[in-house]
């Protein structure tokens, strides 16, 4: 036989069992922290590098100047906002309601076989790359539009790309909240002789509410941060748009187009946006933690 | 009332050695209790069987003794358990040489997602049984013991998983059996079984013990099992929303001259 | 006047049911639009010179060989980078962490934010971090690296699941033979928690694959074949990007990259499916 059984701690032999896990857990904990830092890393340097302009020109500025011209020493990010803001109310307001009744159809209406082969298509969905929508985008649908309204890159064409980009998110935190339904209250419906249609309006809307508000979050959260598919089809005109055919630019979009070739205060400029889109994230993740809690 | 009972129980087993000396032991997940003031001594070489219906504490008693309930979450433990010259609830126990001297079996028979002979030779290894010959030798030994070997022999490194639910069984206790501990505690061993492979499994237990001279405690709420087998038996019961033990005897005094109610009561079938 | 009602209300019963099955209809149109779009536009640029060639005239034409190049090395970075800590930070978070633990709640919360934060932040910090702090430019590693990042809770949550998925049944068994946790881990939970591990891993290259903005100031635009990690290479995504906005007369060549990517991406959440499907026949 190998060694003593012993039962109290002296041996060298136990000293070393004890010690081997205790050396794992500092290092889990180790990595642990990294991964847990770095959020915390991506706000300092974004913090970092906005300062000098903000210290130079304040916060004001970025609301107030008379128009962007970084290169000129004008901050003016009202437009982008702008852009972001209403490309982000529209998709969230039609993806929204598409995305939850095709939720309801996969749960209350399709057979088992089409609910399974819809659900894998809209994770699908999820799945193509933000270039290929934009892509997309600007190959069919800006043509379209185009023909109906020029120029074609406009914020109608930004909204329905975000749509369909949105709408696996709100669909598939739907779906989720929908099958957390105790089948009781489908069937105490059913016996009450609620219709089809009441079911859903009066049980299983209300009862899902906290879920489906969380994938709206979600989907608010994607809309605001995408920026390859709305650059490519959004025409990027700095411009606070007068209707829905007018070329606008977001924020991220923003970033992208001038990051390339932006230096000193306007790099910093553009790092200003990059926060304040952070912090818009922070907000929505907050709001998300409050609504979990409530449930 | 309880009190007396028990003292009296142990008055009739003072004069065997104990081996483990259990004293005010209690224990309760998140403040509330499971099971409080337990005292009573469990002899050397015997089959001491618990008994009770579910939910009275029986299995989490059982974790105390090799200190299992470290693992579970919100589990706290106060007492005295004596083995030996050491309190097996000190925090200074190593608790990995403990649970070595002291195995266990389980009531769901739950082999390693691993070859048949690796889920023996994978604790012999961690155990620093270096020597593979040696551990060769071991894992037919242990499943001679336990009726397996003529059945896996060829199937060697067939996986765990292929075995019926009454082979699985038996493959945990060669497991454990490999460590070649002195205490074995068994949480249920036969209840997860068909009647047959329960008879296989209780059969072993009794002829392991005779060869071995292990000490058994065994948790069952198969009465007839636990008079077929124990040599003492005692009585965990729900009172006041909490688990106690009631009576502790020998099992010829236990079964047929138990001395308080709810243990007359219980055998009887009218409770329980 | 009760059976008039209630010949109204069935009636908006109907009604809701024609919008319930024309809006999963619709939706399933556009997506065989896009992609039979794609797959038309691009199936006649892609032939064995197309994957193996260099493109020329700014990509308008020739392949895309250093393109698919880059794109696997700064996958290969970024999961070289991630797993470790990945496995590592879930591990922690499944099997050493109470649930009311402080550090182990916040690293959770921090990831979940994380979690959220747009692919241009991460190019941003990328940019500031990785490229200019630490030195390594416009290059395959500084891409790599943000994408690591940037899958780090996609490939943390999986694997904190395969874990979770595994019966305490085991870690129990493992204790009462006095097996140390180390080795219960290394011996027992992680060769059942890998099907788990792996679709996580497969998620977060799908992830990795498709995304561009956090890679444009960071792994760069050079469409060269790359000699070094520290060279920028152009990931195949930034080069439909840049095929379709940047170069006029590209579009034919980003078809097929996109129809290329697409490919790639249909590829992985087959096997994603698979390995899936795999893992939920695991236990009894």
């Amino acid at each position: 036989m190998s060694k003593p059984k012993t039962l109290s701690q002296s041996p060298l032999q136990s000293w070393f069992t004890r010690h081997k896990d205790q050396c794992l857990v500092w290092l889990l904990r180790g990595l642990a922290a990294i991964a847990g830092a770095i959020i915390l890393l991506i706000l300092i340097f974004l913090i970092k590098e906005s300062l000098p302009v903000l210290q130079e020109v304040g916060i004001k500025a970025f609301f107030q100047d008379r128009a962007w011209n970084p290169v000129e020493q004008s901050y003016n990010l009202v437009p982008m906002i702008w852009g972001t803001g209403l490309t982000m109310f529209g998709s969230v307001l039609l993806a929204t309601p598409l995305g939850i009744l095709s939720a309801i159809f996969c749960h209350y209406y399709a057979p088992q076989s089409i609910a399974i082969i819809y659900r894998r298509l809209i994770e699908l969905l999820a799945g193509i790359p933000s270039v290929v929508y934009g892509f997309w985008g600007l190959v069919v649908l800006v043509p379209m539009i185009n023909r109906l309204h020029p120029p074609g890159t406009s914020l109608l064409a930004g909204i329905c790309i975000l749509t369909l980009m949105i709408l696996p998110t709100i669909a598939l935190v739907a779906d989720a909240a929908f099958a957390e339904i105790p089948q009781e209250y489908l069937l105490g419906a059913k016996a009450m002789g609620l219709s089809a249609s009441g079911t859903i309006w009066h049980i299983v809307i209300p009862t899902a509410k906290s879920g489906l508000l969380i994938g709206v979050i979600l989907e608010t959260g994607r809309a605001i941060g995408e920026t390859m598919a709305v650059l490519m089809v959004c025409g990027n005109v700095v411009q606070t748009p007068d209707s829905i055919f007018d070329p606008i630019r977001t924020l991220t979009a923003n970033i992208a187009l001038e990051m390339a070739y932006a230096l000193g205060n306007h790099r910093s400029a553009l790092f200003v946006s990059g926060l304040l889109l952070l912090m818009i994230i922070i907000v929505l993740a907050i709001a998300t933690e409050l609504i979990d809690q409530e449930v | 009332m309880t009190k007396s009972i028990t003292n009296n129980s142990q008055s009739s087993i003072q004069d065997l050695q104990p081996l483990i000396q259990i004293q005010q032991l209690s224990l309760s997940y998140k403040n509330k209790p499971a099971f409080q003031d337990v005292t009573f001594s469990i002899p050397q070489n015997s089959i001491t069987a618990i008994v009770g219906p579910s939910g009275c504490g029986k299995s989490s008693f059982l974790t105390c003794l090799n200190r299992l309930s470290d693992l579970i979450p919100n589990c706290q433990v106060s007492g005295h358990i004596q083995l030996g010259t050491v309190n097996l609830l000190s925090p200074k126990i190593n608790t990995t040489a403990l649970r070595r001297r002291i195995g266990m079996i389980f009531q769901k028979p739950n082999p390693f997602p691993m070859s048949i002979k690796k889920n023996i030779v994978f604790p012999l290894k961690e155990h620093g049984f270096a020597n593979a010959q040696e551990r060769e030798q071991i894992v037919e030994e242990v499943l001679t013991d336990v009726g397996l070997w003529s059945e896996v022999k060829n199937r060697l490194e067939d996986s765990a998983m292929s075995l019926s639910g009454g082979q699985k069984q038996r493959l945990c206790l060669a497991r454990a059996l490999a460590l070649k501990p002195e205490i074995l505690l068994m949480d249920e061993p036969c209840s997860a079984l068909d009647p047959i492979s329960s008879g296989i499994v209780e059969d072993l237990i009794v002829r392991l013990r005779h060869k071995y001279h292990y000490t058994i405690i065994i948790v069952t709420h198969n009465l007839a099992q636990a008079k077929r087998i124990a040599d003492y038996a005692g009585l965990f019961w729900v009172e006041e929303g909490c688990g106690r033990l009631i009576e502790f005897g020998t099992a010829t005094q236990f079964f047929n001259a138990p001395e308080h109610e709810l243990t007359k009561a219980y055998i009887q079938g009218t409770k329980g | 006047m009760s059976r008039k009602a209630s010949s109204k209300l069935i009636n908006l019963d109907q009604l809701f049911k024609v919008v319930i099955w024309l809006i999963p209809l619709s939706i399933t149109a556009i997506f065989i639009w896009i992609l039979s779009d794609i797959v038309i536009g691009g199936i006649g640029q892609i032939s064995w010179a197309f994957l193996t060639t260099n493109p020329l005239d700014a990509g308008r034409d020739g392949g895309i060989a250093p393109i698919l190049v880059s794109t696997f090395l700064i996958l290969a970075v970024c999961l070289v980078a991630s797993v470790p800590i990945s496995i590592g930070t879930a591990i922690l978070l499944a099997e050493f962490t109470p649930n009311q633990n402080w550090f182990g709640r916040l690293v959770r919360r921090s990831l979940d934010v994380l979690a959220g934060v747009p692919s241009i932040v991460f190019g941003l910090f990328g940019n500031a971090f990785f490229a200019q702090t630490l030195g390594l430019g416009f290059s395959i590693l500084s891409g790599g690296l943000t994408l690591a990042c940037m899958v780090l809770p996609i490939l943390i949550r999986s694997t904190e699941a395969g874990l979770r998925a595994v019966p305490q049944e085991y870690r129990l068994n493992s204790a009462a033979l006095g097996i140390s946790k180390t080795s219960t881990l290394w011996h027992l939970l992680l060769p059942a928690a890998t099907p788990g591990l792996l679709v996580g891993l497969v998620l977060g290259l799908g992830r990795a694959i498709a995304e561009t903005a956090a890679l444009i100031f960071t792994s760069g635009y050079v469409d060269r074949m790359p000699t070094s990690l520290l060279d920028s290479g152009r990931s195949l995504s930034i080069h439909i990007f840049d095929l379709s906005m940047n170069v006029s007369g590209g579009d034919s060549n980003a078809y097929g990259s996109a129809l290329i990517l697409i490919l790639i991406l249909l590829i992985i959440n087959a096997i994603a499916a698979w390995l899936g499907s795999k893992y939920n026949y695991l236990y009894d």
